[in-house]
């Protein structure tokens, strides 16, 4: 009797399994556009097609989603910047203004060079990534289920769970660091600081491999732990969410569980609000650090 | 989550982003930030310079006052002077016409008591003439004693 239980429950207990894991893996799917293996281009139905796909494909959702943000925000931005006025400023100026001067003032204080591009790069950064991040805040089916009504097999919706934007952004971060440390001391320079230091020159190939490893962490370290937080909150959104999908009609656990789901969610999603803004401040923050540091000499 | 191309379009539409941000964004609103500084500041100092204005103004004003003042009272004290001086002249006029009024009486007076004794000197001799004629009880011949009474008039 009790084994026939046991059984039984156990069997319930796999399915379900089987069904999250199809449940979570569907959220985690980005929308691949790519060759598909008989050779023809189009959208990747499955992980694995996806991932036959190789590096010349593209992640249309994490594409579109982020090119929208970015051009949201540009034009909100860009239509204030349009009318400023230097007598008193409207609602909408007040808050770019304010903005304005967040980005200026952390950029002031961690970036002592002089370089017209850091500041906007950073305010650039911070709305963009934040806006990316928000969209977290979506109830996680919404849209999903939206494209799949429209025929659109995934949908992951916040770009920045999408190692390929944030190694996108990092790389570009990289690139300008590389550019400014060999501009601002020179390639000699440049080479010196990553050889001749922290050990004496004799010890030169060491050095090279420790400065290497520092230069590379950067972008790295930058690009993951934007997705590594934002890509754990969408988990964890994705498993509070099986719990209401675990309901199985009104019997005490499944009411319970559905009432976590609720409780749990909008707990999680507070919680984020502070992850979503963090994360953008670190993401911009750390470039302007980085940025810093590729402008200065430091022996 | 595989590595594909959509990295390097998230790379070119971070630049394009970056670029059109410090473009189309920073610039106009910064400048608007920096204007409207300039603006609070000109208008600090403005009211600095009316307020030093005012400053200078009112000591001006006052200094202008008492000035004003001085020469009041310069005024009324020369006044005074130029007053008692011309009492004081007038004084002397009049003495000085008093005195010559005084002397011109005096002169007209005596002149009138000369005529008075002439013609009294004359009468009497008339006078007496005539008492002498009747004392005498005969006419006495004027020519005769002409002398006798001049003599007698110029006596008197």
């Amino acid at each position: 009797m009790s084994s026939e239980m046991a059984q039984e429950t156990g069997e319930v207990a796999h399915e379900a399994a089987h069904t999250s894991a199809e449940y979570i893996h569907h959220h985690l799917q980005n929308l691949t556009y790519g060759q598909l293996p008989d050779g023809t281009w189009g959208v990747a139905h499955s992980a694995a097609e996806a991932k036959a796909m190789g590096f010349w494909a593209l992640n249309l959702d994490t594409f579109f989603m982020s090119l929208l943000l970015g051009l949201v925000i540009m034009y909100f931005f860009r239509s204030v910047a349009k009318s400023a006025v230097s007598g008193t400023p409207g609602g909408l100026q007040n808050f770019c203004e304010w903005a304005v001067e967040f980005v200026d003032s952390s950029v002031r204080g961690s970036f002592s060079g002089k370089n017209a591009m850091v500041a906007p790069l950073a305010l650039t950064i911070f709305f963009w990534v934040f806006s990316m991040n928000l969209m977290d805040l979506i109830p996680i089916d919404w849209v999903p289920l939206l494209m799949k009504s429209l025929g659109v097999p995934f949908f992951k919706v916040v770009p920045s769970t999408d190692p390929n934007a944030t190694f996108g952004m990092a790389i570009g971060v990289f690139l300008l660091v590389l550019y400014y440390s060999v501009k601002m001391k020179g390639a000699g320079g440049f080479f010196a600081e990553l050889a001749f230091q922290p050990f004496p020159k004799f010890l030169l190939p060491f050095n090279l491999i420790l400065e290497g490893v520092n230069l590379i962490a950067k972008p790295i370290s930058l690009a993951l732990r934007l997705f590594g937080n934002m890509y754990a909150g969408e988990m964890i959104f994705i498993l509070i969410a099986l719990m209401g999908g675990a309901w199985a009609g009104f019997s005490f656990g499944g009411v319970t569980l559905f009432g976590s789901q609720i409780l749990l969610s909008l707990g999680w999603a507070i919680f984020h609000i502070l992850i979503v803004t963090l994360q953008a401040f670190i993401f911009m923050t750390l470039t302007v650090v980085y940025l810093d540091m590729a402008h200065q000499e430091h022996h | 989550m595989n590595i594909n191309a959509t990295l390097l379009a998230q790379l070119i539409m971070f630049v394009l982003f970056v670029w059109f941000c410090m473009k189309f964004v920073w610039t106009p609103i910064v400048a608007a930030l920096d204007a409207r500084k300039k603006q609070i500041a000109d208008g600090l100092a403005d009211a600095e310079r009316a307020k030093q204005d005012l400053e200078l103004a009112a000591k001006r004003s006052a200094e202008l006052l008492r000035e004003a003042k001085e020469k009041a009272g310069e005024i009324v004290a020369s006044g005074e002077k130029r007053a008692s001086e011309i009492v004081e002249e007038a004084k002397a006029q009049a003495k000085v016409e008093g005195e010559r009024i005084i002397t011109g009486a005096k002169a007209e007076i005596d002149q009138e008591v000369f005529r008075a004794k002439e013609q009294l000197r004359t009468q009497v001799s008339a006078i007496a003439l005539a008492g002498a004629g009747k004392i005498l009880g005969r006419e006495i011949d004027a020519k005769a004693h002409n002398d006798l009474l001049d003599k007698l008039v110029a006596e008197i």
